[in-house]
């Protein structure tokens, strides 16, 4: 972690509330059905900054990106990116439930990596990852796939451009899903249980590529993971959620070694065992 | 209005015709599919080869040709069969072969564990298939037979082509000896088959639900 | 009386002349219902519900009323007010239409077997709706369906005799004529059934062989073309999406 990250996590608390936040959270709630996953939360995720979201399941952590990547609607409450309602649209003071057109322009900021991957089955591993360039930012074609080569390479599956995804390992797989998110060079990347559906042996390879990329890139991150190791190197901040609410955050170092609240200490337990 | 109001006295009796005709077929089609869908589970290659030889023939063909030629190519074999009868023989016949299939699928559909617990048991054949595979089967089967029953209804409308005065013969009748009949007799026609569609359409979309309760899963 | 072989030869090429006829209101009604089936589809899944609410209806209702009144209905009724259709129009749009309602739930099925996960990866990357559907769901939902879609080729061929009863010349209709004028039924009709069967029956085999193809998967496609991918080749994938 480099020095400037080390101030920007100390003074973390204080500029939570301020507009240079990239990713704001205030207030917002999510239920389905009877169900309340999320009750009322506040979060404010700075440039460059990479969030750790641990916790049990059902805790909410999944849906507080899939809400940022507009996979799921809030019920209440106003998620911001670079300082514009995602949910809401500004119409002169008034704020309006936002169109396919607002969402569409914000998206540009977001990217996601799936715990299933989600890899289109029908293109090739290069067109997978040059589909959105060229029909979404508009690239061209060759611009489009030098982008995609670049770092099909960085993942190291260079060699794999014209396999079908059937043709890959999860390990691999994920991380072609993670060059298709990359690419698009966004803002703010979601990682969503990347290594959940992988078999342990492959697991080490998906977070490799994601700790260099964190290392390398000036992207913000939040991951949802359940490696608690993996969070200690690349995180600047661990946020512990339970039932629904932020129930301790801080650095990974104090957050994973000197737990205070109870719940963490018995959730953590579990992954010292 | 008062046109619908004139017309639908006529065509009432051509609604008789359509159900006998619907009802004999089904029981027939019924019947049928049980027998050649069996039969194509046979532990004898010559019968399965026998049945496959009927349900391809009559899948393969139109059901307006199998009624054309019961009705008129089989007398040349001094077989000649009333309108009525040669209608339902082409529609049970018809709709027996397709009906073969939903017997067989079904079957086939019950897991294997089902017929080795039966051995277990020491079932005798006909008891694993009548206490065991069918009885488990026949949940499975009902959407299909719904939904052969509802195109054997559409199917009763060719009898009007061999002169039997069903409701398509009918309306055809009326419009024939009033042309400025033909626009309301044409819906009022789409509309009784659909009014006796419906319980059909219904019943199969509640057979659709339940068809997967009590079903061993593999 | 019995089978005479001479009259059977005969009449033979009578009878096959319908061939092309049959063909092309085959192929003709198969199209309409192609591309009817795909908008009922995408209305059926509209978010404006009376839309969707009648559209379902439609379907029910089309698809469970005879095919042979809704002939007439569009030959005679249609024209009371003011749509004159000529006889082979009118059973290519009644064939195509009636069966449309099938093959739109044909496409449903290939669409919901399509893993949520690909719509929620189409938002993510940021694809626009047409985007989403034409590039990622339907190249994904179609080819599984073919063989079903293909299927419904043949039941609509072997729907083409009840075009007779508007006095359109297929096969069934020629051997009508040819019966009524000779008082012999027998070799007319049955060569028209041996017809259907020798037209479907390979055509049924030419499905199977798609459906057991259709369950390999999108790799398999691509070495059977023998096809080399070299870059975002555009023609390259299409051919194998289209496969």
């Amino acid at each position: 972690m480099s020095l400037g990250l080390m101030e920007k996590q100390l003074n973390n608390q204080q500029v939570a509330d301020q507009e240079q936040a990239l990713v704001k959270y205030e207030n917002v709630k999510k239920q389905f059905g009877d169900n309340e996953v999320l009750k009322g939360l506040n979060l404010a995720i700075q440039p460059g900054e990479k969030v750790a979201l641990i916790g049990p399941s059902g805790s909410g952590k999944t849906t507080i990106i899939r809400m940022l990547m507009t996979l799921e609607k809030p019920t209440s409450g106003v998620i911001t990116i670079g300082g514009e309602p995602l949910w809401h649209k500004k119409v002169g003071e008034k704020l309006v439930p936002a169109d396919e057109k607002h969402l569409r322009r914000l998206r540009t900021d977001i990217g996601m990596v799936f715990q299933h991957f989600n890899l289109f089955p029908h293109m090739t591993i290069l067109r997978n990852v040059t589909e959105a360039p060229i029909h979404v930012l508009g690239l061209s074609k060759e611009e489009a796939t030098e982008r995609a080569v670049d770092m099909l390479n960085k993942v190291g599956l260079g060699d794999k451009l014209d396999a079908y995804p059937e043709q890959l390992s999860g390990g691999q797989k994920q991380r072609v899903a993670i060059a298709r998110a990359v690419v698009m060079r966004p803002k703010v990347m979601l990682f969503d249980e990347v290594t959940s559906a992988l078999d342990p042996e492959l697991v080490g390879e998906v977070l490799q590529v994601i700790k260099d990329l964190a290392e390398e890139t000036d992207m913000a991150m939040i991951l949802v993971t359940h490696e608690m190791d993996f969070a200690r190197d690349v995180a600047d901040r661990v946020v512990f959620l339970h039932n629904g609410q932020i129930e301790e955050q801080g650095k990974p170092s104090e957050i994973l070694e000197n737990p205070k609240s109870e719940r963490l200490q018995s959730f953590l337990s579990r992954f010292l065992a | 209005m008062d046109t619908y109001k004139e017309i639908i006295p006529l065509i009432l009796p051509g609604l008789t015709i359509t159900l006998k005709v619907l009802v004999a077929s089904v029981a027939l089609a019924i019947s049928v599919a049980f027998v050649a869908g069996l039969a194509r589970l046979s532990r004898f290659a010559l019968v399965r080869k026998i049945t496959a030889v009927y349900v391809e023939l009559f899948r393969g063909t139109s059901l307006l040709v199998q009624l054309f030629w019961i009705f008129f190519a089989l007398p040349a074999f001094g077989i000649q069969f009333s309108p009525f009868l040669a209608s339902v023989v082409a529609l049970g016949l018809n709709y027996g072969a397709y009906g073969s299939e939903v017997v067989r699928s079904a079957i086939l559909a019950i897991p294997n564990g089902q017929t080795e617990a039966s051995i277990a048991l020491n079932m005798t054949r006909w008891q694993r298939m009548r206490l065991v595979i069918l009885p488990q089967a026949l949940r499975i089967m009902l959407p299909g037979f719904g939904n052969n029953a509802i195109e054997l209804l559409k199917g009763t409308s060719l009898v009007s082509l061999i002169t039997l005065t069903d409701l398509t013969y009918k309306g055809l009748i009326i419009q024939n000896n009033n042309l400025s009949y033909t626009f309301p007799v044409f819906v009022v026609l789409l509309l009784f088959y659909f009014i006796i569609a419906l319980p059909l359409i219904f019943g199969v979309r509640k057979l659709e639900k339940n068809a997967s309760r009590g079903v061993a899963k593999a | 009386m019995t089978w005479d072989w001479q009259f059977a030869i005969e009449i033979f090429p009578d009878i096959a002349s319908a061939i092309w006829l049959v063909i092309g209101v085959t192929f003709g009604a198969y199209l309409v219902s192609l591309t009817f089936g795909l908008i009922l589809t995408f209305l059926r899944r509209s978010s404006f519900k009376p839309l969707a609410f009648l559209t379902y209806w439609f379907i029910e209702f089309v698809r469970s009323t005879p095919p042979l009144v809704q002939l007439f209905f569009v030959y005679f009724a249609l024209p009371a007010i003011g749509i004159t259709l000529n006889k082979y129009l009118a059973g290519i749009l009644t064939l195509g239409i009636h069966y449309a309602t099938y093959v739109s739930e044909v496409y449903r099925s290939g669409i919901d077997a399509v893993p949520k996960g690909q719509w929620e990866a189409s938002r993510a990357m940021n694809f626009t709706k047409i985007h989403t559907w034409f590039r990622v769901i339907l190249p994904q939902a179609i080819p599984p369906v073919i063989p079903m879609l293909g299927n419904y080729l043949l039941v609509l061929f072997k729907e083409t005799p009840i075009l007779m009863a508007i006095g359109v010349g297929e096969f069934l209709q020629e051997a009508q004529l040819i019966g009524a004028a000779n008082f012999r039924y027998l070799e007319p009709i049955t060569i028209v059934g041996l017809l259907f069967l020798l037209l479907s029956y390979p055509s049924a085999i030419l499905i199977n062989k798609l459906e057991k193809r259709s369950k390999l998967g999108y790799s398999a496609n691509k070495k059977q073309k023998g096809m080399s991918v070299v870059g975002t080749d555009g023609e390259a994938v299409k051919q194998s999406a289209g496969g």
